[in-house]
């Protein structure tokens, strides 16, 4: 809503404030002033000049030579607009003045003529170019014959005015007029709002002598009221009135429309204006629509209709969409004689349903879907017939033709000071609630100590008690609500063992040296299940924005990978990202099943430290090395199993388990993924999150420090190369016996020293006795019956 | 005899003098004090003495020997410092090479941000309350009194699955599903979480983002209980010396309804760019709980009361390290992720 400074004190006193001064009190009530715009822009030296001669330029075409009276002196100025003609009042830049860019205006020589100002079009006026009449819109702006000659232009046309920008929430519906923002400031400063003083002459004939009206949707629209004006002349509205529509934003177009419009501003209730004659029926008729009802609309686009759509018609066919825009069928135009006016509540459901179905908009509609004032629908087609007379020269028929049945009695609401001060925590008096209620213009009435209020029907917003209690805290002032802490008793509060357990999971992360990375829910089918650990549905958006982000993931890694790849391609080759986030699964009810993921992708080198020569690039074990680490933390037995997944190196690839369980995998992309996504190795895990989160896990029971040494034994064993170390170092654990306390792989060898497919690897076995120091004797007889174990499943020890 | 034995004493005095190395010294030790030395060979030849002298000469070769010792041993401490010194300076290394990187991760920055606030409000008694990313049409808006039909639940602002199952648009669902849950009794909580709205992606939009909320509901709960809690996140986020205003706002889940802004933490209400020249900085809406959310959630709206408010750590992210596009966040460039090492402790 642009609200214009000089047209607001038609109705309230601003107390002569600064305008920023009295944005910032309107802001701190509770409507926020988005900006001041001052519509003069620092203009100077602009008056009105009268064009006594113009010729062409001899030099150029487009350039007319125009001497023009600014009223100390007749000068010469040049103009290049195509409407400029002699007998013209003009909107005149002299030398010295300054436009809004920054322009400034000098004596000038255009194709050897000397040229002393510019006349200039609105737009020059800083007029944004969708608000100039049509009929100046590719051209200067004329003034009317009456302006005076040498009259500065800011002043006597409005200009030196400033528009403040309110950003209505969709509550204060009541904002989206000029009066309603009177009754605002009228609160905020304590002043009075003085109504429009309608009175006009009336006609001797009745508009019921010329007008019929059936309303036959009375839910959707309980009260219609129809004037007749006629012999008006349709013209150029005056100055001050197209001056008032473009500063709240609005472009004239001819005196009947302009008025209708002007009212919207005013009153904040939507009029539409029928030629009489163009109805042709002398009816009007409110309906439904016939499903599949066509009607051409102003904007000359051809509609149809449904059945839930309301119209007006002629009694026959659709004269308008009831609310939302009128047809261009009755539509005045500049032959038009006669109006009907029509001032109406439409049911702000049917307006917001009709709109929407027709992607329309418009300054009437977004009215009547938050809901108009009924006690203002009367009043404003009585405020139209008086400006139709005053201004069109209109005859205005007596009476109204009305249909009714609208409630439009004040809503009561009850509340208690007490209540009041114990929901704000303050101590606001009773005579201070009192006068803010009058200054707000509810009429209140004390009873049994509570304050019952009668809330003028303009604020619909005001509806329970807890809405009085906002109205007095804002005018009160927010900033004199004391600063408390709930009295309550205080809680622990804290993280629960899953949340807190995955700030665990991060922390380990990020000791590792990933980084976290957050990536976006949404995907494309064809990321939507790579890498997915379960097989279900995909689930799709009913409306996506765009391919790319139509279906809810069910993997981190294809989105984790896409962010490597962003990095790898400006030339940051090392890489290592993790994620915690959900993936979507179909679940067993309607929700789906949301499961928090971790994922790992790691490309480039691990370890870098070029000056010592030290350079090792990411593989399969250092992201091992991290999932373990991790089941150690979370105190849970990870293992790995050797398996296949699409887009992984099915040499690389081990799914990580739990309890016998998948929960994830990891591995090396395959190498035609790889290439796909513009990688070179790059090593990737993902598990389930959640599984490993929802474990209790144990209490932790510290075992003794060994007071006795342990004895390490190392053997080599050649094997053959598809033989896994894990299976070997089962057979070494189950011979060992209980005094066997660890095994570790400590050398691989797979070079050519080595016969064809076998390999050697070396294991270092610890002995330990928590009783007692081990003798030697104990050690070998353990250590052979491991031994004679390989020997049966055909390790050889390497010589 | 006496006078051969103070030569020697006299040429072994220089020789130890002269010895520049341990090597050189101790050549001079076996060179005199040895077993085939000549002092050695002295002693041995008491035997030809006359007895009477013996003991006389013996205590004369015990002193030169001892003297010849000690000074030997003394030079010896100096030319072993000397030779470790040497050692150490030919081990001197450069110590502005630098060290041995050691691979250290971080947080994203709206983890950072969302720990940061979780733990502040964890420290005044809030419980984090988690929920569903995707959302009962019921908890997201209806259950927050935006009833179907209301303006601001239009279809074309949400991710809908179906009719009824849409992304959630905000954390509030969670708020509504713990009062659900709670049955009536008090609560204090704040819900973070990922939410998605139907915008394109700019500088400023972003169709998922995070949001963080907090909900406290029990007797007596004040609206200047709200301005009080408020005002303490405000200092521990931004600063002791910030100030707080509230602003009269509305959100269909609250009455009253507030916007606050703090004073501007940069330029600390002067104006700046930060602030666009008001000295002041929005950073979330709040209010009072809505008696139609209370009693839809089974709480008597008479007997308890409550207040919410939201905010958006991106917004906070943006604001507090000066980060001018929200695409940032999602991007995951290792140039911008790694700058958020370092602590502000």
């Amino acid at each position: 809503m642009l609200v214009s400074i000089n047209w607001l004190k038609d109705y309230v006193n601003t107390q002569q404030l600064p305008p920023a001064e009295l944005g910032e009190k309107i802001t701190r009530s509770g409507i926020e002033v988005d900006a001041v715009i001052d519509r003069s822009h620092g203009m100077t030296n602009i008056v009105v000049g009268y064009v006594e001669s113009c010729v062409k330029h001899p030099e150029a075409d487009k350039l007319s030579i125009c001497q023009v009276n600014v009223g100390e002196e007749t000068t010469q100025i040049i103009c290049g607009a195509p409407n400029i003609a002699a007998g013209q009042k003009v909107i005149v830049a002299r030398p010295g003045a300054k436009l809004p860019g920054d322009i400034k205006i000098k004596k000038a020589k255009l194709r050897g003529e000397e040229s002393n100002g510019m006349i200039c079009s609105l737009q020059e006026l800083g007029i944004e170019g969708k608000l100039v009449p049509k009929a100046y819109a590719e051209g200067i702006y004329v003034l009317p014959e009456d302006a005076e000659t040498g009259s500065d232009v800011l002043t006597n046309f409005d200009l030196d005015d400033t528009v403040l920008e309110l950003g209505l929430t969709p509550n204060r519906a009541d904002a989206m007029s000029m009066l309603g923002v009177a009754y605002e400031v009228g609160a905020i400063l304590s002043e009075e709002v003085k109504l429009p003083k309608i009175s006009y002459p009336e006609a001797s004939d009745t508009a019921a002598s010329m007008l019929t009206l059936n309303v036959d949707a009375p839910e959707a629209n309980p009260l219609y009221v129809a004037k007749v004006v006629r012999n008006i002349k349709v013209q150029e509205s005056p100055m001050w009135l197209q001056q008032r529509l473009m500063a709240a934003g609005v472009r004239p177009h001819n005196n009947v429309v302009d008025v209708t419009n002007y009212i919207l501003m005013e009153y904040g209730q939507p009029l539409h204006a029928f030629d009489y004659d163009a109805l042709g029926s002398g009816n009007i008729t409110v309906r439904h629509a016939k499903e599949g009802e066509m009607i051409t609309t102003l904007d000359d686009a051809e509609r149809k209709l449904s059945g839930h759509h309301l119209v007006i018609t002629n009694g026959e066919k659709p004269v308008a969409i009831a609310g939302v825009m009128g047809g261009a069928n009755s539509e005045v135009s500049e032959t038009t004689t006669t109006v009907v006016i029509e001032s109406a509540y439409f049911a702000s459901g049917s307006v917001r349903q009709t709109s929407k179905d027709h992607g329309l908009r418009s300054d009437a509609s977004s009215r009547y879907e938050k809901g108009v004032d009924p006690n203002r629908v009367i009043p404003a087609a009585e405020r139209a017939a008086q400006l139709l007379s005053e201004l069109a020269g209109g005859e205005v028929l007596a009476g109204s033709v009305v249909f009714d049945e609208l409630n439009k009695e004040e809503r009561i609401v009850k509340v208690s000071p007490d209540f009041i001060n114990s929901r704000l925590g303050m101590k606001i008096s009773f005579e201070d609630m009192w006068d803010i209620l009058n200054r707000l213009k509810f009429n209140t009435e004390a009873a049994n100590g509570q304050l019952v209020i009668s809330v003028p029907t303009r604020r619909q917003d005001i509806q329970i008690p807890e809405d009085v209690v906002e109205e007095i805290a804002r005018l009160y002032g927010y900033d004199e609500i004391p600063a408390t802490l709930p009295e309550a008793e205080t809680t622990p509060g804290g993280l629960t063992p899953y949340q807190a357990k995955r700030r665990i999971v991060r922390n380990l992360m990020e000791g590792a040296g990933l980084l976290q990375a957050t990536t976006y829910s949404l995907t494309s089918e064809k990321s939507a299940k790579q890498f997915a650990l379960e097989e279900t549905e995909t689930t799709r958006l009913l409306m996506p924005m765009s391919e790319e982000r139509s279906i809810l993931r069910q993997s981190l890694l294809p989105h984790l990978l896409e962010s490597v790849t962003y990095n790898t391609a400006r030339r940051m080759d090392s890489v290592a990202l993790y994620e915690t986030g959900s993936v979507f699964l179909k679940g067993d009810d309607e929700l789906l099943n949301e499961q928090e993921h971790l994922a790992v992708a790691m490309t480039g080198l691990w370890l870098d430290n070029s000056w010592q020569g030290e350079k090792k690039p990411v593989d399969f074990f250092v992201l091992k090395g991290i999932v373990e680490s991790l089941g150690n933390k979370l105190g849970v037995q990870l293992t790995f199993e050797r398996g296949q997944m699409d887009d992984l190196h099915p040499g690389r690839t081990a799914f990580i388990m739990l309890d016998g369980q998948r929960i994830g995998v990891m591995g090396q992309l395959h190498p035609s993924e790889q290439k796909a996504r513009d990688l070179k190795t790059t090593i990737v895990m993902e598990l389930n999150l959640a599984a490993l989160l929802n474990l209790e896990t144990e209490a932790l029971l510290y075992t003794p420090v060994p007071r006795y040494p342990s004895i390490s034994r190392d053997i080599a064993l050649v094997l053959s190369k598809i033989v896994e170390a894990a299976t070997i170092e089962t057979v070494i654990r189950n011979a060992g016996g209980k005094l066997l306390k660890d095994v570790r792989v400590f050398d691989l060898y797979e070079g050519d020293k080595m016969e064809e497919g076998k390999k050697s690897v070396a294991f270092s076995l610890t002995y330990f006795d928590p009783e007692k120091t081990l003798t030697d004797e104990e050690v070998i007889n353990a250590h052979e019956k491991v031994l004679a174990a390989l020997t049966e499943v055909g390790a050889e020890l390497r010589s | 005899m006496e006078a051969q034995l103070q030569e020697l004493k006299t040429q072994a005095l220089e020789r130890i003098a002269e010895a520049s190395t341990v090597k050189e010294l101790n050549d001079v030790r076996v060179a005199y004090l040895g077993k085939k030395g000549p002092i050695t060979d002295l002693l041995k030849g008491m035997g030809k003495l006359p007895a009477e002298e013996r003991p006389k000469m013996g205590a004369l070769v015990n002193v030169v020997r001892e003297e010849v010792t000690t000074q030997l041993e003394g030079r010896m401490v100096i030319l072993e410092e000397e030779a470790i010194n040497q050692k150490l300076q030919s081990e001197t290394i450069d110590i502005t090479l630098p060290g041995r990187p050691v691979k250290t991760g971080n947080s994203h920055p709206l983890t950072r941000v969302v720990e940061e606030i979780e733990d502040l409000f964890i420290s005044m008694g809030y419980e984090v309350a988690e929920g569903p990313e995707v959302e009962k049409d019921y908890y997201n808006f209806e259950a927050l009194n935006l009833p179907k039909g209301h303006p601001a639940r239009d279809m074309q602002d949400s991710f809908y699955i179906t009719e009824d199952i849409l992304l959630r648009t905000h954390t509030s669902p969670v708020q509504a599903r713990t009062m659900e849950a709670k049955g009536g009794e008090p609560i204090k909580i704040i819900c973070p979480g990922k939410v998605y709205r139907r915008d394109s992606d700019d500088a400023t939009h972003s169709h998922q983002f995070t949001q963080i909320e907090g909900l406290v509901i029990g007797e007596d709960i004040r609206m200047s209980d709200l301005k009080g809690t408020l005002s303490v996140f405000a200092k521990k986020m931004f600063g002791d010396d910030r100030e707080i205003r509230l602003r009269p706002s509305f959100f269909p889940f609250t009455e009253p309804s507030v916007e606050m802004d703090i004073s501007c933490f940069k330029c600390g209400g002067s104006g700046c760019n930060v602030c666009k020249k008001t000295g002041w900085i929005e950073i979330l809406g709040a209010g009072m709980v809505h008696p139609n959310v209370l009693e839809m959630a089974g709480y008597d709206s008479k007997r308890l009361t409550g207040f919410a408010f939201g905010m958006g750590p991106e917004r906070i992210a943006m604001l507090k390290y000066g980060v001018e596009d929200i695409r940032h966040f999602y991007t995951n460039d290792v140039r911008f992720l790694s700058q958020f090492q370092r602590t502000e402790l």
